[in-house]
């Protein structure tokens, strides 16, 4: 809020296989603690733009320019590797749907999250497993359960445990693929409230995939739709539910079930 | 503070043969700081369409508004977040939540999101909700359990938590009992006298009569016959 730069000012992405169209010229700015929603059908093209934003894809074109701490606004795609994996677990963090893809399932819970604050350099083996504890309590996993193996634990339980992996570091940007995806809508709203209070007591920025437009109503501030991996419609969320633009917008709206 | 000047609304369907249907045209409104301004006109004739563009949840088609120094039409997402933190609030018909939030807390929220610390925010929450008489056993409880009379109470709590220099309010006595409509209205002159700028909608009549200075029949903008 403070400094009028954008936090992730993203320019013409696309990236295609072969002959198909992952996504096509997608250009937005993201800002310092913004939460931004994508939604669309499968096949539309959300993920593969997340990824391209995550660094784990390159696109074809384009720039991703971040802000970083030290240096002020650089396009991530031109950095080094190692740079680039520095950032991505600093500043960065990669929430995954599927809590199997971003924890080490054979490592404890608290080794789980104590990985990360090692590889930016802590050492002290006490001040790393009190940290793990206060994460853990934060995401409401008890503090007995710190030395079980996360396949020990509920699907619920695991997804926050992959958010604690994730935040403990104090990142700023934080990228989410379908992270109530697979749970029940139960432990859904817990895990949003949680998200929800991590966002606004950290200040955190982030970009959040998902196909649940009631995720998106009570998560994100903006919202853009992806169809054929083009961008049709962005905005203010409410904006955008309350009164779409585009045929394919009203259609999805218009879709969803009402309780 | 809010300037509403030559608004024009339509909707187009296109999932049923691209109907366009223009609802709002010439539509124009001031309300000033220290002011409460009712809109008045039949169901359908676009009262809630017009506060719901001044809250910018739609979009507006020609004209301005301007709430304080914001120009909403044409607006970027972040300043309509920035405006809806700080200058303007306000109290809808329904009352959308997460579920298993306590009631406090959905309260709190407006606070919290202002940086207010948890404890004060809280006790804010806390002293709001004991004037609306929401019994202290149903604050740790999720408000989506609530009756509605319960839950419009809940809305308004979250409503007038903060002191936004400009407001909307959508029926906000509507589904009360005399009691907490009185506690309803003493808010709203309270608002008032600290200088807030308020725009609502009331069927209740007499409850208008009590806290509106003005009234603005929409009639007049409204482009369907």
């Amino acid at each position: 809020m403070t400094r009028d730069t954008p936090l992730l000012s993203v320019q013409d992405i696309t990236k295609t296989y072969g002959g198909r169209i992952g996504c096509a010229d997608v250009s937005f700015d993201l800002w310092p603690g913004e939460v931004m929603g994508i939604v669309g059908e499968s096949g539309s093209g959300k993920s593969t733009l997340l990824s391209c934003l995550a660094g784990h894809l390159t696109p074809d074109t384009g720039r991703v320019v971040f802000d970083t701490r030290s240096e002020g606004p650089r396009d991530v795609l031109a950095m080094s590797e190692p740079e680039r994996r520095m950032l991505a677990r600093t500043d960065w963090a990669f929430v995954h749907q599927n809590p199997r893809d971003g924890l080490r399932m054979g490592v404890s819970a608290g080794g789980n999250v104590g990985e990360r604050l090692m590889a930016v350099g802590a050492r002290h083996y006490g001040r790393i497993r009190d940290e793990a504890i206060d994460w853990l309590g934060r995401v409401e996993i008890a503090a007995d359960r710190i030395d079980d193996r996360p396949r020990q634990f509920s699907g619920g339980m695991q997804q926050r445990l992959q958010i604690a992996r994730n935040l403990v570091t104090g990142p700023r940007l934080v990228f989410m693929d379908e992270p109530t995806g697979g749970l029940d809508v139960s432990v859904q709203a817990r895990l949003l409230d949680l998200l929800r209070g991590l966002v606004r007591q950290m200040g955190l920025s982030a970009v959040i995939v998902t196909h649940d437009l009631a995720v998106v109503r009570l998560l994100a501030d903006r919202l853009m739709v992806m169809k054929g991996g083009q961008v049709i419609e962005q905005g203010l969320t409410d904006q955008v539910l309350d009164d779409p633009q585009h045929a394919y917008t009203q259609l999805l709206v218009s879709s969803v079930l009402q309780v | 503070m809010i300037a509403v000047q030559d608004v024009s609304k339509s909707f187009t369907l296109h999932n049923q043969g691209s109907a366009v249907l223009p609802v709002m045209t010439g539509a124009s409104l001031q309300v000033s700081a220290g002011e409460c301004v009712g809109l008045i006109g039949a169901s359908g004739s676009g009262k809630s369409t017009l506060m719901r563009m001044i809250w910018g949840n739609y979009r507006i088609d020609g004209g301005s508004i301007r709430v304080g120094t914001v120009e909403l039409a044409g607006a970027e997402p972040r300043a309509v977040i920035a405006l809806r933190r700080g200058t303007l609030g306000y109290v809808s018909q329904f009352l959308r939540v997460l579920p298993r939030v306590p009631t406090l807390d959905v309260v709190a929220e407006p606070l919290l999101a202002l940086g207010v610390a948890e404890e004060a925010a809280r006790e804010r929450a806390a002293a709001m909700l004991t004037r609306l008489n929401i019994p202290e056993r149903l604050w740790g409880l999720s408000p989506t359990t609530f009756s509605g009379g319960e839950q419009q109470r809940v809305n308004i709590a979250r409503g007038f938590i903060h002191a936004w220099p400009a407001m909307l309010l959508d029926e906000p006595t509507a589904s009360l009992d005399a009691g907490n409509r009185a506690v309803v209205l003493d808010l709203i002159r309270e608002a008032k006298a600290r200088g807030a700028a308020i725009l609502g909608i009331f069927h209740d009549e007499d409850a208008r009569a009590q806290v509106c200075d003005r009234l603005v029949d929409v009639t007049g903008f409204s482009v369907l016959r």
